[in-house]
């Protein structure tokens, strides 16, 4: 991984714009803003008849994604869609090819097709990042999952789906349980959470399932549900991603659910307002239970609403300040 | 040169809309003001015609022609139309008039609500300094500035006409 301060520079334009969105690390809350307020004006096209506005007609956004995924990428698609722009998606299989061969040979591919903007999706942690330093400087590059690093456009709808149910972050207790180590979405979560202030992030999860070092995301750790759920005003539940996992992290996903899945029972102990969401695809019976992710407390549809108006605010904003860095250079040049 | 008292004209435009309304057999058109200076004006105006009614405001910063050039306003906010726009008259309000460009794009912003009946246009100024064929149908007050010159609404309680120097662009 990047240190924090190298990274800065490379997703920011001279202005302090976003011209790249690669993780959550390092931007300012001012700007984590500006994408929640820019996406709710987005919410609003989505409810009309036309959906679509003319904002990057002409221009060409390509979704390439070494790893599969439905909701992100048709998510992205549709985002890309309403922009007016055109799309094209890519599934690069992840064969034997090492990873520096792989992503080398694809960027001459996608160079040639002449796009301004990238979403990419990956399974090593800083594959997006890697892209944006090497790809032609006017290409915008939007991370859309990699590896266990970040997953900053599922964070930001999740702050959104916070915002819109909860009205701010002030005095608000958010709970991420379950599979920690390996969720990019907790790590973009607990960077947005704090970087917009909310005063208490607790992460519930078992041993086995916290990263090492987990506090210094300024989160307080517990490791039984019920004590960490108690008087939560949000609850953030994370899949078991059994793929990811090398070895015997757990005795059984029985005995997980036994432990850490959210039942109705359980979601009792969290204030009565509390509201459940999931970055989806829902594990019924493994991280929650049915009643709980078809019931009164969830949003987790709502979150796929507000997905795609935070990725035409980022798509967007990205590509307006590769705009703005263009006519910078520009000037300098004269 | 001074510039005018905006409550001034106000009364006048009230006036000469009843008026163009009338003439073409308009009735109850609903009002949709440009953000921001186009809401304060929709505002007054309707107090001034006494009527008491919501208003839809439009933020045209996703249909802009300079998006390319100049990106994306920071402080975009969302377009809020409280009625039907489908075969509706509508009433289209905005302070200053200049290229015409910001009328270009919220006419196309109307259009994906719906077909309206009709468009009437109504702005505070004229700068008489269009670059497309948009002319008001009602105005307050048309004048000619220098081409550094700009003119700006500020509200909304009271509305004040200011000049501006151009800041000369690099």
């Amino acid at each position: 991984m990047t240190p924090l301060d190298a990274k800065r520079p490379l997703q920011l334009n001279d202005q302090g714009q976003l011209r790249h969105f690669l993780s959550l690390d390092g931007l300012p809350r001012e700007l984590l803003t500006e994408i929640l307020d820019t996406a709710d004006s987005f919410l609003e096209v989505g409810a009309r008849a036309v959906k679509k506005v003319p904002l990057l007609r002409g221009k060409t956004v390509c979704n390439v994604f070494f790893e599969n995924s439905t909701r992100t990428r048709t998510t992205f698609e549709l985002a890309a869609q309403r922009l007016s722009a055109d799309v094209i998606s890519l599934n690069v299989s992840t064969s034997s090819t090492s990873k520096g061969e792989t992503l080398f040979d694809t960027l001459r591919n996608l160079e040639a097709m002449a796009a301004d903007m990238f979403v990419v999706r990956h399974g090593e942690s800083g594959a997006a990042h890697f892209i944006a330093e090497q790809v032609c400087p006017q290409v915008a590059v939007i991370n859309g999952g990699d590896g266990r690093h970040a997953h900053p456009t599922q964070g930001m709808l999740d702050m959104l789906t916070i915002r819109r149910h909860k009205g701010g972050f002030e005095n608000l207790s958010v709970a991420i349980v379950g599979d920690i180590l390996h969720s990019r979405v907790a790590r973009s979560n607990m960077l947005a959470l704090r970087a917009l202030g909310c005063p208490d992030i607790r992460v519930i999860a078992p041993k086995t399932l916290l990263p090492v070092g987990v506090e210094q995301y300024g989160v307080t750790v517990h490791t039984d549900l019920a004590q960490g759920l108690k008087d939560v005003d949000v609850v953030i539940m994370l899949r078991l991603q059994r793929e990811r996992m090398a070895g015997g992290l757990l005795p059984s996903e029985g005995e997980f659910y036994r432990l850490f899945g959210l039942t109705t029972q359980r979601l009792a102990l969290a204030k009565p307002d509390a509201i459940v969401m999931h970055p989806g695809p829902i594990n019924r019976g493994v991280e929650i239970e049915s009643a709980v992710a078809d019931g009164a407390h969830s949003v987790i549809l709502n979150q796929v609403t507000y997905g795609i108006a935070v990725r035409m605010a980022v798509l967007s904003m990205a590509m307006s300040g590769q705009a703005a860095q263009r006519q910078i250079e520009q000037e300098n040049a004269q | 040169m001074t510039l005018p008292n905006p409550a001034e004209l106000i009364r006048q435009m009230a006036g000469r809309l009843t008026q163009h309304l009338a003439q073409r057999h308009i009735q109850a058109p609903r009002f949709i003001g440009i953000r921001t200076g186009g809401v304060w004006v929709t505002e007054a105006l309707l107090a001034e015609l006494g009527r008491h009614e919501g208003f839809g405001t439009l933020d045209v910063s996703f249909y802009r022609d300079d998006f390319s050039q100049n990106g994306l306003h920071p402080q975009v906010r969302p377009s809020a139309l409280p009625f039907e726009v489908e075969g509706q008259h509508l009433v289209l309000v905005d302070d200053v008039l200049m290229s015409g460009r910001t009328i270009r794009a919220a006419l196309n912003e109307l259009f994906d609500y719906g077909r309206p009946a009709s468009v009437t246009l109504v702005c505070l100024l004229d700068l008489n300094a269009a670059e497309l064929p948009i002319r008001p149908d009602v105005v307050g007050a048309t004048l000619s500035l220098a081409p550094d010159e700009r003119v700006k609404l500020l509200g909304p309680s009271p509305l004040l006409l200011e000049r501006q120097a151009l800041a000369t662009s690099l």
